[in-house]
């Protein structure tokens, strides 16, 4: 007779968070090569490239020096990109491999399923963010003006993306359906969302065109967090990210309640 | 109390197809319990709805007395999985796959790793705790599936097909095991499998499912009980001139040294040696052509 009736709901659903969390950390660490490498090169290179060798020609933006305006940009499409790419390729291997099913016959609910692979997604990340922070430090000395929205902005924003990426690997039947909206939707959107440029800079229309643009928010609160001045009022910054996180879990929680994906 | 009971079970997948027509089955806790039935009978369905990883298109489903829709948390507890196919992350050292499905069912880290410990030495797999999964020969994955549905101990454990492709010594190992858990621990188990010798050997009671409905159950004893003939084949020490004169027996065939018999239950066997006998008929050896139960299953789904 199964010993685990006494236990409360509560009990087995932390214990089963805790485990998926640590599983899905184990994953990204222990693959590091291929995890938090590649995102802290690339960051290399854009500060080389375009804060060091262009960004020398261009005086300011947004009234600070250009390598101080991308850096937040930088670090935050790291967050933005591997926040969704770790709960997307990590959710899509357990269907493929069909371990998702060692989670679906266990007696949890699927809100924890959900939390445990958005808050693995959010580790990573947080730990790129930090890597590509620590990279940034070796051209410009950066001090957030406030902490706790730079570290809220950057929580909420891995939060958003990881139930992204899980409504990605929820629907995924391929590993090419896991790099399809990375390559052609995240990339575009962070590149367009303000990581080089203020958008003072556009005309009027692709100003409004770029409102659009949920990624803007994100880069410029997190901006606003570091440099103290962005584009974008904070208030507004933070009610887009929530809005975008509750819309986004509600989604992600009633596609794994109906089996979308995972059940026949 | 009853392990299982499911009632008037249907699945109907969305391209029409129905794999189960308002199946009704009980199983009693404690049972040792086979459910049989050709390939696409609806078994692995059957499986999947009570685990809840196929959704019941409408019947009810409930273990040890739990509904597996209304509170699929309480059934899922008592219940241990082991499916036809391998699902377990191939990368993965097979000591972390059984401590995270104990974290998965609630059991902390300690102590899913003695439990773990326990079950891998059972199995003889101990050795290769820190191996991942990929690395394992296809009877060590099967026995690691048999752990990993154990962790949490169950009081209901299904197993899909567990020994298919599983070598003659590692499944009599499995049998011994499983038997082991039945008897000792009170383990419910149920089983599918195309071995039917498996079947006739580990399990008290028996169901037979074919077109998504049950069309037999009950004791495997009582079932063989039911089966008119037996077949058997026997070696002869020359080939007959021509097919011997056996009254109520009838000959399926006869080539070269071998003959297949097929003799109604109750037939005293000396009549038979006898009449070869007295056509200068000698028999070297004797078989049944296939197991008991296989028999009755076959003339069973043939009926159908």
């Amino acid at each position: 007779m199964s010993d685990t009736n006494d236990n409360s709901h509560l009990a087995v659903n932390l214990v089963a968070f805790r485990t998926i969390v640590v599983r899905e950390v184990m994953r990204f660490v222990r693959i590091w090569v291929q995890t938090i490498t590649p995102p802290a090169i690339n960051a290399l290179l854009y500060m080389l490239i375009f804060g060091g060798l262009i960004g020398s020609r261009i005086e300011e933006m947004g009234g600070h020096p250009y390598m101080d305006f991308i850096v937040p940009g930088l670090i935050m499409m790291a967050v933005i990109i591997n926040s969704y790419s770790n709960v997307s390729s990590s959710f899509f291997s357990n269907k493929f491999q069909r371990n998702i099913e060692e989670l679906l016959i266990a007696p949890i609910s699927n809100f924890t399923i959900l939390a445990g692979f958005v808050v693995g997604g959010v580790c990573r990340g947080l730990c790129v963010g930090v890597v590509v922070a620590v990279v940034s430090l070796f051209f410009t000395k950066l001090v957030p003006e406030h902490y706790f929205i730079t570290i809220a902005v950057t929580i909420l924003t891995a939060i958003m993306f990881s139930l992204g990426g899980l409504i990605n690997g929820i629907f995924a039947r391929s590993f090419d359906d896991i790099s399809i909206v990375p390559n052609f939707v995240l990339t575009p959107l962070t590149y367009l969302g303000g990581i080089f440029y203020s958008i003072e800079f556009l005309s009027p229309f692709w100003q409004t065109v770029s409102l659009a643009n949920p990624v803007m928010y994100m880069i410029n609160g997190f901006r606003f967090g570091i440099l103290g001045s962005s584009d974008i009022d904070i208030r507004v910054a933070f009610g887009v990210i929530i809005a975008f996180i509750i819309v986004l879990g509600f989604i992600a929680l009633r596609l794994l309640n109906r089996g979308v994906g995972i059940k026949h | 109390m009853n392990a299982l009971v499911i009632n008037d079970l249907v699945k109907r997948y969305d391209n029409g197809f129905e794999a189960l027509k308002g199946c009704n089955l009980t199983v009693e806790a404690g049972d040792f319990f086979a459910l049989l039935g050709p390939n696409g009978a609806g078994k692995s369905t059957a499986i999947g709805i009570i685990s809840s990883l196929v959704r019941p298109t409408s019947g009810r489903v409930s273990v040890f007395g739990h509904d597996v829709v209304q509170e699929p948390e309480a059934a899922k507890r008592m219940l241990g999985l082991v499916p036809q196919e391998i699902n377990f992350n191939q990368f993965e050292p097979i000591l972390e796959i059984l401590i995270n499905v104990g974290g998965y069912n609630g059991i902390a880290r300690n102590e899913a790793r003695d439990r773990a410990e326990h079950y891998l030495n059972q199995l003889s797999l101990w050795d290769k705790r820190r191996a991942s999964a990929r690395e394992l020969s296809g009877g060590m994955k099967r026995r690691l599936m048999i752990a990993r549905a154990l962790i949490h101990h169950p009081g209901l454990l299904i197993l899909d097909e567990p020994t298919a492709g599983v070598d003659i010594e590692i499944r009599r190992s499995m049998w011994d095991f499983l038997q082991k858990m039945n008897a000792d621990n009170g383990t419910t188990i149920i089983l599918t499998t195309h071995y039917l010798e498996e079947a006739e050997a580990l399990c008290r009671n028996v169901a037979i499912i074919d077109q998504g409905s049950i069309v037999e159950q009950g004791q495997v004893a009582s079932l063989l009980s039911r089966s008119m003939v037996e077949t058997f084949v026997l070696d002869l020490d020359a080939a007959p001139e021509s097919p011997p004169l056996l009254d109520n027996i009838t000959i399926n065939s006869l080539s070269d040294n071998r003959l297949e018999v097929e003799v109604p239950r109750g037939t005293n066997l000396n009549q038979l040696f006898a009449a070869l006998e007295r056509q200068s008929i000698q028999v070297m050896s004797m078989r049944n052509k296939t197991n008991r139960l296989e028999e009755f299953f076959l003339r069973l789904v043939k009926s159908q």
